[in-house]
């Protein structure tokens, strides 16, 4: 019988096989970052061990940093503690790190795709759950905890039982202001964020092949938001162009043998999948989550829902609680909810076609009155990027804020958070309570909705704005 | 890792779902190098609410905890696991776990027992009418037992028996040494590096 995509990663990489045990599973790329690697090294410290692979591993900074004065010694003295630890840690056994400052510092999900180092039909992990991002290049790549972290750098491997696989097949082909974040929201929404639990999910169909590796990035950044540890997308010919040439690619011959072993990664006709889910691409529209986890998302164009609809009584409470929280009442208009803040980065949407994007809506517009904006590229070689395209001017001239690289506002880890009460649009991926600071309160967007949105001070998509132009030229009587 | 037995607490009722990472602990917690002294933060937003559960006199001291489905969604944050543990949880009880949890937890020696959502209820009613119930949570039957219910449990035999002999998971790896280094032999030339060598 033939395999799908994860199953055929996985087996080829199972270092020891026997019965009543998980699998020994060989891992090709470990990153790590501040947050989730100090009691690891501490352990490999106890136990008297070192890093096995230090040519499989690879360190950045970004969940604490600043992003702004990053010059300057970082204010918050934990915050500080936890950054010098990493660094200490890298040089005393020997890790690659790249620093607040160096130019490939960034949030690792955007560093290590950006490399060249995630590459199709790898085994990539890290000590965070959004290291399912990975999987858009066809690698299986998925979230760690420290106790693992710790077991990768002494070893290399990892006892895993496999995960069963359901195939998300999007077909026919997405509307014109439909982006990757609202497909992954409606996904999210359709399922559940405990329906992928226990599988890794593989992104397919028309619409999943028509789409830029970043947008298939976002894609598969959220599964852990539909409770999948991972998932995937096939390599193509786009995975394989945007790979070509990166600083780790293959090169010459090794090139040529990579690619022939990435053109086997497909799931075979005769596999059969655990679990299947079909959505028709065309029938999506923007996508905004109105609750607090990120499952609880809605059309812009709807309203907010009335828990009493929900059949199942833990929802129907899980909807009143965020209800409360959020502050809003059930029947309003999504499009009416007010914003104080927009954020505009992060590992889902931090990428340069996502700040393209924000910028093509801002262009020319402003910032709405009492709407602060924070732009904030995942990482530096984004930010340089950026920059030669003149984006950070076009964000700057609209009165958004332009930042450095970092995890920013996507947590409240570091100087960027919302006051309790406020309320932002987010492009970043979890709308948990407190997540963006305490008591704040989050709307999960793509970057579109997000610059609409600072546009007009309330939720809103790119159409509403042309409205908007097209309303004032008609009082103008233009 | 502490093996885990059987343990014998009170327990707590937490009637919510979907109890994300970020609320069992905040992310800036997540800022300490240590795996201990993190008490403080589990639940730390609904702690500010007197009535919130673990605040309750008669909840004090209590080591079982008893969620609503999908416990620990979210980040991968093993903090989360050192919380609970810090603050006295030997074991959790959900009808549902988030994955990377429940791997965690496993590492961790803090037991993390599926049961069906109806044996939730009845934990829930059991100890909401009275707090002194004791719940035991016995790894070497596999079963749950309070005052007039017993509900066996299903735990893959390997985890079962790593926690059940609190065995370290890398020792363990270690000595399948002669296959690493074999399966690292094979490996192609073409795989990433992250190092020129
Ligand atoms: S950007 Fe957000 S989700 Fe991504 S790694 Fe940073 S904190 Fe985690």
């Amino acid at each position: 019988m033939g395999r799908t995509l994860a199953e055929k990663v996985w087996d080829d990489h199972v270092v020891r096989r026997a019965e009543g045990e998980p699998d020994l599973l060989y891992i090709d790329l470990h990153l790590l970052h501040e947050v989730t690697s100090p009691q690891a090294f501490d352990g490999l410290r106890l136990g008297g061990r070192r890093v096995r692979r230090l040519d499989l591993t690879i360190a950045t900074e970004d969940h604490n940093t600043p992003t702004i004065d990053i010059d300057k010694p970082i204010a918050d003295p934990v915050s500080r503690i936890q950054l010098e630890t990493l660094r200490k840690n890298c040089a005393e056994f020997g890790v690659r790190l790249h620093p607040l400052g160096d130019v490939e510092q960034g949030v690792v999900h955007v560093v290590g795709p950006q490399l060249g180092l995630t590459q199709p039909g790898t085994t990539v992990v890290c000590g965070d759950s959004h290291t399912s991002t990975h999987g858009a290049f066809g690698a299986l790549a998925f979230g760690i905890g420290t106790s693992q972290v710790e077991h990768v750098l002494a070893t290399q491997t990892l006892p895993l039982a496999r995960p069963k696989t359901m195939a998300i097949t999007i077909d026919g082909e997405l509307p014109e202001e439909v982006t990757a974040k609202d497909l992954i929201l409606a996904i999210i929404a359709r399922i559940g964020t405990g329906g992928g639990q226990g599988y890794i999910l593989e992104y397919r169909g028309p619409a999943i092949e028509k789409l830029s590796m970043e947008a298939r990035m976002t894609i598969c950044n959220m599964s852990i938001e539909a409770g999948a540890r991972a998932g995937m997308i096939a390599p193509d010919q786009v995975t394989f162009e945007y790979l070509r040439g990166r600083d780790h690619a293959p090169e010459g011959e090794d090139w040529d043998a990579a690619v022939e072993y990435w053109k086997t990664l497909r799931t075979d006709d005769d596999a059969v999948f655990d679990a299947e889910v079909v959505i028709d691409a065309t029938e999506l529209a923007p996508f905004v989550t109105w609750g607090t986890n990120p499952g609880q998302g809605a059309p812009l164009s709807s309203n907010v829902p009335d828990p009493a609809s929900y059949e199942d009584a833990s929802e129907r409470l899980a909807a009143e609680k965020a209800l409360e929280y959020m502050g809003l009442s059930a029947g309003q208009p999504l499009r009416q909810i007010k914003v104080d803040t927009v954020f505009v980065g992060s590992c889902t949407n931090g990428r340069i076609e996502d700040l393209r994007s924000a910028a093509s809506i801002l262009g020319g517009r402003k910032v709405a009155d009492g709407v602060r904006m924070l732009v904030v590229p995942g990482s530096v070689r984004v930010a340089l990027q950026a920059i030669e395209e003149g984006l950070d001017k076009v964000f700057t001239e609209s009165g958004a804020e332009w930042r450095h690289a970092g995890c920013s506002m996507c947590l409240g880890m570091n100087p960027d958070q919302l006051a309790p009460g406020e309320r932002s649009a987010s492009t970043s991926n979890r709308n948990f309570e407190g997540r963006q600071g305490k008591g704040g309160r989050t709307h999960l967007v793509s970057p579109q909705v997000a610059a609409a949105t600072a546009v007009l001070g309330h939720l809103a998509s790119p159409a509403d704005l042309s409205d908007q132009a097209d309303a004032a030229a008609a009082t103008a009587g233009v | 890792m502490e093996a885990f037995i059987t343990h014998t607490g009170r327990a707590v009722p937490l009637r919510r779902s979907n109890v994300d990472t970020d609320q069992i602990i905040p992310a800036h917690w997540l800022k300490k190098v240590t795996r201990d002294g993190f008490e403080d933060g589990l639940f730390e937003a609904w702690r500010k609410d007197e009535t919130f559960v673990l605040n309750l006199p008669e909840r004090q001291g209590a080591s079982v905890l008893v969620a609503g489905p999908d416990f620990g969604t979210g980040s991968s944050r093993e903090h989360a696991v050192w919380a609970l543990q810090n603050f006295g949880f030997r074991t959790v009880i959900s009808s549902r776990f988030a994955d990377i949890f429940r791997g965690n937890s496993l590492k961790n020696g803090l037991l993390t027992v599926v049961l069906p959502q109806e044996a939730v209820e009845s934990i829930w009613k059991l100890t909401e009418a009275d707090p002194t119930v004791e719940v035991t949570v016995d790894l070497e039957a596999r079963e749950v037992r309070a005052e007039g219910l017993t509900v066996a449990f299903e735990l893959d035999e390997n985890a079962r028996w790593r926690l059940l002999n609190g065995l370290d998971d890398i020792g363990l790896t270690l000595q399948n040494e002669a296959d690493i280094a074999a399966y690292e032999g094979a490996r192609p030339t073409f795989k990433p590096r992250t190092l020129q060598v």
